[in-house]
């Protein structure tokens, strides 16, 4: 199967390229920057706001998997739109040039998300209509386009991974570590909140199984699916144990939960005035870290046909070695 | 006709709701507004119509439950009476033609065949009335809070004189909407605001009234009163109709209170009562009446069950002490109260009891609730009652105060036998208002030749013996039935497994058992305790109690045992003499097991397995359990001789399936000696009592397996199965595992989040005292790691785990699941 993956600068992504590459798929990678792409997938430099680019990419694929995006809260919603909404319009219509049958779109949770608790949640229709939010309201509306382009011809399915981590991730993991070992880590609320997140070996395996369950007529077809361990942590374990596999103290301050959200929502307005960067904290963070957060993980079972490989304990294990790797 | 915007601000359906233009026998045309909600054909399911009447002031909506719950199977139809709700004002209207415009509007939708019928309150009177009318065309009723006469004895309901008296009437039914809008506030479950904002929409002037004061000036309070001879009419028709009826009832209701439904009960052939406790007049929109009705509808297609029934008594209740009436050795001895008698003082004493009883009006069938606090007089009360053939109601106060009051009342009791405090709060606190009050002083003074004079029939096998309460760890407590026959069985069953004899001397430390001590025939002694919480029997008062009677044999509950352990200081030579220790009614730890065989080196320690329902189930001693070893949950033994038990999937429905050996599911018993059922709890019992294969089996409500070696092993509550995506999971054999963790007293495990998708959450005392909280990350570790390969999302301490009163044992554990979901939201903070 020769598939065309977007967006393979980021750890997940480029660990799908690689993934499918391994197994002996031909992969073609489009995003903007050259990247380290592992034997056998061939590197295209190119910017999915530019149609001509994802056409010519697409063309001979059999399948898209489609996963650039603009992430965090800095930028105009111009910005965010145009890479986030623009962008996958295009790969829908460069899907379609090239009479691609498969399309994987990469989402997130946050599409659907309204910031009280989700427990055991199903991958609920995304929202539109948020204010200030631009990442979230840039996806939602991406996804709707996308499985709205699920027809007879081309299957589409989203997948929404959450909160993935390990070794070599920036965000999560590289943000805590960091905080912690700079004695500045900060618990939303007591950090009782039950949270699911997806160690990144199996949120790899989840959109590998997603690309070879869609095609048309597949149960999953149009649809959405949230993607994680389904193994739900409290906060606090979570943080406690990625602090521990980085052998940094966990010596968090509480800090109420409300007070977390109006802070973020302050942060991440004033934040690109004064400072660059992605700022600290943020209304979703706080959010996200403040409420429950776990999923039905049965559609991914039933209808993809995909479980998780590796359980939260052996990604912390993963974690520690990968840490005791760059140490030594 | 309300408006679909209305009518969906409701939560009703705008699509159920239409106009129906009706030809009435009265030669009009009226138009009636019905919601209909069509059938959707469903495999297995028998297609059924339900017409649901509502009474005053209502509409409806007030079948807006049971439209949205009931099995999609099944249409409903709910018209709003004429004069009533959306439907043509014709001016009042009176019951003879309310019964008739249920034929015509039935005829103008052309439903054909019979229907089920579900009314409440003046519903129910014209539901009767079309039932006598057309009995070929009603396929069964559901009655709910409502009546067709005043019952025997007593006065209409006040509230509903009052509306009607002179000068009042029109103010409160029509120029004011004070009968409207006070309805939803009559006691019982309270209403949402949408809901008594929707009850009155109909009624928002006095014009649109009429109806409801009409159908208050229709209740005759005199025997002049046109409509007094129709219901007159219906009521005596009542006992032909051959149809299931059944019985809803709200008893916090202040118009049609319990007695109507007594009143009703007496009235049908095929009639079954199920009484809410905490529900009231508007019970169909309080509760969720929708169960009951599926419950009616396919118990009626299903027929009648076997009655559990045990052909002969064998040996009576009392025979023993009859038998030793003239004997001089000890019968029953009471250490708190320092008083003891022989076998010829106790049977003179039962015989006086029973003799004063019956000359106080006590008969055959009366049930007696039997107040007194454990003594000689409580285990003689019984029995007197037993040997005239009343039916003894013995409430623990191991229930709670409130427990005990709604036990007490649920029973209907006609009288009260206690201590002048006790029969006074019977009365004061509305247990038994009308019961008539019996001091136990005032059953002293009749010798025991007139009971021989008054030459009573004793009860026979199928008599019911007695009404005794489940612990209410789960819910309120329920009233559980037993005949004498039940009871005779019950009695030689332990005899048999226990190897009683008449050389045995028996000490209780629990009221209900020390009864069984004079049917065995065995000397019985009263441990000096305080019955209301078990953990307070020491280990010196129950080897004073032993040393009274010189015991051979011991009964006390799990807590009652862990308190005399942890008591047990000096020498307790009494004690270490019996042969025979057992404890039952919540599981007993294997630890306080070996620990009680240093006490009593020579007793055969033994766990009784059952449930108030049906006792015992099976049995086993520390020697067994401990060559069992460990295993998935809690080894209960081997069922008893006589007890058969199977393992019934969980997920069949009504219908028993057996699953194989090994595997886990719901455990359910036959035997002779389980009790009838339950009491006043019809639904609960069609549930709990399913035919297999011809005969009657009681579901027991807890899951497990039976081994190999034919051992029962018990896994938890059926209710308290965490249904995980990768199916259910029983909480026991976690909380044993967890158990086994250093520094862990005790554990539950819980499910949190939506059925399907939980997630199992751990929640432990610990030795160690710590506040409520997430657990160290050492100690959730080796939690996890025991519960393995059992994902646990979350290991939380806790200082006290919510237990119930009686046992002090049984863990809520559906009570902390929502607890602890709420902890884990985050967003309780």
């Amino acid at each position: 199967m020769k598939v065309l993956v977007t967006g393979g600068g980021s750890m997940l992504l480029g660990g799908v390229a690689a993934a499918l590459a391994a197994r002996g798929d031909e992969v073609v990678c489009l995003q903007r920057r050259p990247i380290h792409v592992p034997d056998g997938v061939r590197q295209v430099q190119g910017d999915v706001r530019q149609p001509d680019a994802v056409r010519s990419a697409a063309e001979g694929c059999d399948a898209i998997l489609h996963g650039a995006a603009r992430v965090g809260v800095l930028g105009t919603w111009d910005d965010f739109r145009s890479v986030n909404v623009d962008g996958t319009s295009n790969v829908l219509a460069a899907a379609r040039a090239a009479g691609v049958s498969r399309v994987v779109h990469v989402s997130t949770p946050s599409v659907a998300h309204s910031g009280h608790s989700l427990v055991g949640a199903g991958a609920d229709a995304a929202v539109t209509g948020r204010k200030g939010a631009f990442y979230a309201e840039s996806k939602a509306l991406a996804e709707l386009l996308a499985l709205a382009a699920n027809s007879p011809e081309l299957a589409v399915v989203a997948i929404r991974p959450h909160l993935v981590w390990g070794p070599g991730d920036t965000q999560l993991v590289g943000r805590i570590v960091e905080r912690a070992a700079a004695g500045r880590l900060v618990m939303v609320g007591d950090g009782s909140a039950l949270v699911d997140t997806t160690y990144i070996d199996n949120a790899v395996s989840a959109h590998v199984a997603a690309l070879d369950a869609v095609r048309p007529g597949a149960v999953c077809a149009g649809s959405a699916y949230v993607v994680a361990n389904g193994e739900p942590r409290t906060v606090r374990e979570l943080v406690e144990g990625i602090c521990r596999a980085a052998g940094v103290p966990f010596a968090p301050r509480e800090v109420p939960a409300g007070l977390a959200v109006r802070v973020g929502g302050l942060v991440e307005r004033l934040w690109p005035r004064f400072r660059d960067g992605e700022p600290p904290i943020t209304r979703f963070v706080a959010e996200q870290l403040g409420t429950a957060h776990w999923f039905d993980p049965r559609p991914m079972r039933d209808d993809i046909g995909w479980r998780p490989h590796v359980t939260l304990d052996e990604g912390f294990e993963l974690l520690r070695q990968s840490f005791a790797r760059s140490a030594a | 006709m309300p408006s679909a915007a209305d009518l969906a601000a409701f939560g009703l359906d705008p699509s159920w709701s239409r106009m129906v233009q009706v030809p009435g026998h009265d030669g009009a045309t009226h138009r009636w507004h019905v919601l209909d909600r069509p059938a959707e054909g469903a495999e297995g399911v028998a297609a059924a119509t339900v017409v649901c009447l509502h009474g005053n002031p209502t509409w409806s909506f007030l079948w807006s439950r049971l439209l949205h719950e009931l099995h999609p199977a099944y249409r409903v139809i709910a018209p709003d009476q004429l004069s009533m709700g959306w439907s043509d004002r014709v001016g009042a209207r009176r019951y003879v033609d309310r019964v008739a415009d249920v034929h015509d509007l039935l005829a103008a939708l052309g439903v054909a065949g019979p229907v089920w019928l579900v009314a409440q309150d003046w519903g129910g009177a014209i539901a009767m009335g079309h039932a006598v009318a057309h009995p070929q065309q009603v396929a069964g009723l559901v009655l709910s809070n409502t009546g067709i006469a005043v019952p025997e004895g007593r006065h209409a309901p006040w509230l509903i004189r009052l509306a009607a008296s002179h000068g009042v009437h029109r103010l409160v039914t029509r120029s004011t909407p004070l009968f409207v809008r006070g309805t939803p506030f009559l006691p019982g479950r309270p209403l949402t605001r949408v809901q008594r904002r929707a009850l009155a929409a109909p009624y928002r002037t006095a014009g649109r009234r009429d109806g409801v004061a009409g159908f208050v000036a229709d209740v005759p309070f005199g025997d002049l009163h046109v409509t007094k001879s129709a219901l007159d009419r219906v009521a005596a028709a009542l006992p032909s109709l051959r149809v299931p009826v059944r019985l809803v009832w709200g008893s916090r209701d202040p118009v049609f209170n319990d007695d109507f439904a007594d009143d009703l009960h007496g009235r049908f052939a095929d009639v079954q009562l199920h009484r809410i406790a905490d529900a009231g007049h508007l019970c169909v929109l309080e509760t969720s009446i929708a169960p009951f009705v599926e419950a009616a509808i396919a118990g009626a297609a299903s027929g009648p069950t076997p009655a559990a029934r045990v052909a002969d008594v064998g040996e009576s209740l009392w025979s023993r002490i009859e038998a030793a009436a003239d004997s001089s050795s000890l019968a029953v001895s009471d250490a708190a109260a320092d008083e003891a008698v022989n076998g010829a003082e106790f049977a003179e004493r039962v015989a006086g009891f029973a003799a004063s009883l019956h000359a106080r009006g006590v008969r055959r069938g009366d049930r007696v609730a039997v107040l007194v606090p454990p003594g000689i007089d409580l285990i003689a009360v019984v029995y007197a009652c037993w040997r005239i053939g009343a039916v003894t109601v013995v409430a623990d106060r191991g229930l709670g105060l409130g427990g005990l009051g709604r036990a007490v009342r649920s029973a209907r009791v006609k009288f009260v036998v206690g201590p002048k405090r006790a029969v006074a709060a019977a009365r004061t606190l509305r247990w038994a208002p009308k019961a008539t009050a019996i001091t136990v002083g005032s059953l002293r003074g009749n010798d025991a030749p007139r009971l021989r004079e008054l030459a009573i029939d004793a009860p026979t096998a199928d008599d019911p013996a007695a009404v005794v309460f489940t612990s209410g760890a789960t819910g309120p407590a329920k009233g559980v039935r037993y005949t004498h026959g039940q009871l005779c069985a019950q009695r030689d069953a332990l005899r048999a497994l226990y190897g009683i004899t008449d050389g045995d001397r028996f000490v209780a430390a629990f009221a209900p058992f020390a009864v069984f001590g004079p049917a065995l025939g065995i000397a019985t002694g009263l441990a000096d305790m305080d019955v209301t919480a078990p953990a307070t029997l020491t280990a010196a008062a129950l080897d004073e109690a032993c040393r009274r009677i010189d015991a051979t044999m011991v009964f006390a509950s799990p807590a009652a045992l862990a308190n005399v352990l942890a008591t047990a200081s000096g020498p307790l030579p009494s004690l270490a003499k019996v042969r025979l220790v057992m404890s039952a009614g919540a599981p007993v730890p294997i630890e306080t097991l070996r620990r009680l065989a240093d006490l009593c080196p020579l007793a055969e320690l033994c766990t009784p397995y059952g449930m108030t329902e049906v006792l015992p189930v099976a049995d086993t001693t520390l020697t067994r359990r401990a060559a069992v070893g460990a295993g998935r949950g809690v080894c209960v033994g081997e069922p008893v001789p006589g007890c058969d038990v199977l393992i019934a999937s969980t997920d069949a429905g009504a219908r028993l399936q057996e699953l194989p050996v090994g595997d886990t599911g719901e455990v359910v018993v036959h035997t002779p000696w389980m009790s009838s059922g339950y009491d006043g709890l019809w639904h609960t019992q069609q549930l709990a009592r399913p035919t297999h294969e011809g005969r009657t089996w009681h579901r027991t409500g807890d899951v497990g397996h039976l081994d190999t070696a034919g051992h029962l092993w018990i896994e938890g509550r059926v209710v308290h199965l965490i249904h995980t995506p990768m199916g259910p999971v029983t909480p026991v054999p976690l909380e044993v595992a967890a158990e086994a963790v250093a520094g862990v007293q005790r554990a539950a495990a819980v499910g949190i989040g939506p059925r399907g998708v939980q997630q199992v959450v751990i929640v432990i005392e610990t030795t160690a005292d710590r506040a409520d909280g997430p657990a160290a990350p050492e100690l959730a570790a080796a939690v996890r790691a025991a519960a393995a390969p059992q994902p646990v999302a979350a290991v939380w301490t806790t200082r006290q785990l919510p237990v119930d009163i009686r046992h002090n044992a049984k863990i809520d554990r559906s009570a902390l699941g929502r607890m602890m979901e709420r902890r884990l939201s985050g967003s309780s903070r």
